[in-house]
């Protein structure tokens, strides 16, 4: 990303963001919702794209750290009955924060012990964290336990979903832009050579995660305040899965990329589903009916990901030349 | 004490599962130096196999019977030894030299493909899958009662490692192998090709998976296209743990994790059950990450 006009188009997202909740009530709700996922998507994909991009490690639990921050700021904003707007949006700011730092909080736990680690084990134990974090709250009766968490008020709108993606944007961006973010990507090119420079590798990986952790918290947070449910279930190994693939799909470590392609297989699901309840094309045989087509958004994704992989590890997304 | 020995039993069961699966893991690792994602899926392909099979291997042998869950049980092997192999040629072949992580997703991306796959083919619901061993009576001794299905697993398991041992230490492609995963170039300037013995160690892998997936669905039938993952990160947990690269390291992982995660849920709390090979992985990563019974590597530049 052109990294001269950050801040413009981070001003101008947010107040597109806030002009565009105004008139949030003339939106067809089913869009508004659509709306609110690209937007926790953006926040998760590039979060995730500062750990497994910039700073080429593997982190494969990334929904777990979504988890934290939903299940935080769920438990906050729940103490508070009616509100009028201004308290709301207070009180909402300050649980999103809370849970986006007790994500961080988990990522630094999850992080210093486990980043001495490389790449695949790495991938696992993240993995294995995710599991653990669900299965955790799958244990926990003050949130619901299985029988999932009811959350009172639907406080994300607009503003808040596109606000909070371009922060996470400009801030990631600025992060690996910096002389310190340097470090990120010396990293990720050679943690030896690296290290022998005098970058502490796990230094840098474990910032990395904590800052990727912070934002997934914050999406978290979005995200329970959008669907107002939670269960343990909806964070698990195939959430992380989910992210991982825009941030593969669009080019690990390219920006705008992960952006593009949060979008793409945000939309994809619903264009299948639609697809999925027309009965026929016009054109294609009657007695070929497409209600299959719903089901094989995973089977889209895993060719997807095998089909880059084979032919374009740079990502769908990367024109310009990748860093060497 | 009694309750204890019979925890013991069913621990020991469900690890000799969990170690064939894991002798897969670690060998593809020993000899690419990567986690084939996909292994657990294998397994589950396994039981499938063995599910649509069983109907069809009824009309010739009788069923149950020995005989024909012996049919079963080997042409589900031979199936996935034919899929690995085929795996591996379209998927990771093509990326030998890319970096790891590039085999890595592509791995995970062919394990999304079987799960999701097989659940389009095969149907989401759990299927049960038919019975192949005739259950003679359960036995006691003293106190402690021995399923006849949990003998026949720990049996199968005990003669398949020993063939493995078999081939890997007394047959010409067994020290192939061996001389592969020491140093892939010295080997393939000794005359071995690398390409044959990566295809043999994926067919030997997914074999034993399958076996295993025969296994498991003899005693706890009730199969569906997820059935892997579990069952396959745990073994991996156990590859992990008795030192990846070393076969007889996972097969004492898998009992451990195994016995662990049995007395857990008896003792403890069995909603914990799917938590404890994680935690037992990260515990190992932090107090020694080359395992119990693997060599130290230091990496260099």
């Amino acid at each position: 990303m052109n990294f001269r006009y950050a801040k413009t188009v981070l001003l101008g997202t947010i107040a597109l963001g806030f002009l565009a909740s105004l008139f949030a009530s003339r939106i067809n709700p089913y869009w508004l919702f659509i709306f609110y996922d690209i937007g926790i998507s953006i926040v998760m994909a590039v979060s995730l794209n500062l750990i497994n991009g910039y700073t080429g490690q593997f982190s494969l639990g990334h929904a777990g750290f979504m988890a934290v921050g939903a299940y935080t700021s769920a438990v906050i904003t729940n103490q508070f009955g009616e509100l009028n707007v201004f308290a709301a949006n207070a009180i909402f700011a300050v649980a999103l924060l809370a849970g986006g730092l007790a994500a961080a909080l988990a990522g630094l736990l999850v992080g210093i012990p486990t980043l001495r680690l490389r790449g695949d084990y790495l991938a696992i134990v993240t993995l294995g964290f995710g599991e653990i974090i669900r299965v955790i709250l799958q244990n926990l009766d003050r949130v619901g336990a299985a029988r999932g968490l009811s959350v009172v008020h639907g406080w994300t709108n607009l503003f808040w979903t596109f606000g909070l993606g371009a922060v996470t944007v400009y801030v990631v961006a600025s992060l690996v832009n910096s002389t310190y973010g340097r470090g990120f990507i010396a990293v990720h090119d050679d943690e030896v050579a690296a290290g022998a420079m005098g970058i502490n590798p796990t230094k840098y990986k474990v910032t990395a995660f904590v800052v990727g952790a912070f934002f997934a918290g914050i999406a978290g947070g979005l995200y329970a305040h959008a669907k107002q449910f939670l269960t343990p279930g909806g964070f698990g190994f195939m959430q992380s899965i989910t992210f991982v693939v825009m941030v593969i799909l669009g080019g690990m470590g390219n920006t705008v990329g992960v952006i593009l392609a949060a979008i793409l297989l945000t939309l994809l699901p619903e264009g299948l589903r639609m697809l999925a309840g027309i009965d026929h094309l016009p054109g294609l045989a009657a007695e070929r009916p497409l209600g299959w087509i719903g089901d094989t958004r995973m089977i889209i994704y895993s060719l997807l990901l095998i089909g880059l992989m084979l032919t374009r590890p740079q990502g769908l997304f990367a024109f310009r030349q990748q860093r060497k | 004490m009694n309750e204890l020995l019979q925890q013991l039993i069913n621990g020991l069961a469900l690890g000799s599962i969990l170690a064939l699966i894991a002798l897969g893991y670690t060998m593809v690792y020993g000899i690419l130096r990567f986690i084939n994602f996909a292994h657990g899926d294998i397994f589950m392909l396994g039981a499938f196999a063995g599910f649509y099979l069983a109907p069809r291997i009824a009309t010739v042998l009788p069923l149950p019977s020995v005989a024909g869950a012996l049919a079963v049980l080997v042409i589900s092997m031979a199936v996935c030894a034919t899929l690995g192999v085929l795996i591996e040629r379209l998927a990771y072949r093509p990326l030998r030299k890319r970096p790891k992580l590039t085999v890595l997703i592509t791995a995970i991306g062919v394990s999304l493909f079987l799960e999701y796959t097989g659940q389009f083919v095969f149907g989401a619901a759990p299927k049960k899958f038919p019975e192949i061993l005739p259950g003679f009576a359960v036995m006691h001794l003293g106190h402690l009662s021995f399923n006849s299905n949990q003998i026949v697993v720990i049996s199968v398991t005990l003669l398949l490692l020993l063939a493995l041992r078999f081939i890997v230490l007394k047959t010409r492609i067994g020290m192939a192998m061996r001389a592969v995963s020491f140093n892939p170039e010295a080997a393939a300037l000794m005359g071995v090709n690398p390409d044959v013995i990566i295809s043999f160690t994926f067919a030997l892998g997914s074999a034993l998976a399958a076996a295993a997936g025969i296994l498991w669905a003899i005693n706890y039938p009730s199969i569906d296209p997820l059935m892997g993952i579990l069952p396959g990160l745990k073994a991996f947990v156990a590859a992990v743990l008795g030192g990846i690269g070393n076969l007889p390291g996972a097969a004492l992982g898998g009992i451990i994790i195994g016995v662990t995660e049995t007395l857990v849920s008896g003792y403890l709390s069995s909603t914990y059950r799917d938590a404890i090979a994680f935690a037992i992985l990260i515990l190992i990563l932090l107090v020694k990450p080359s395992g119990l019974l693997g060599k130290k590597e230091v990496e260099k530049v």
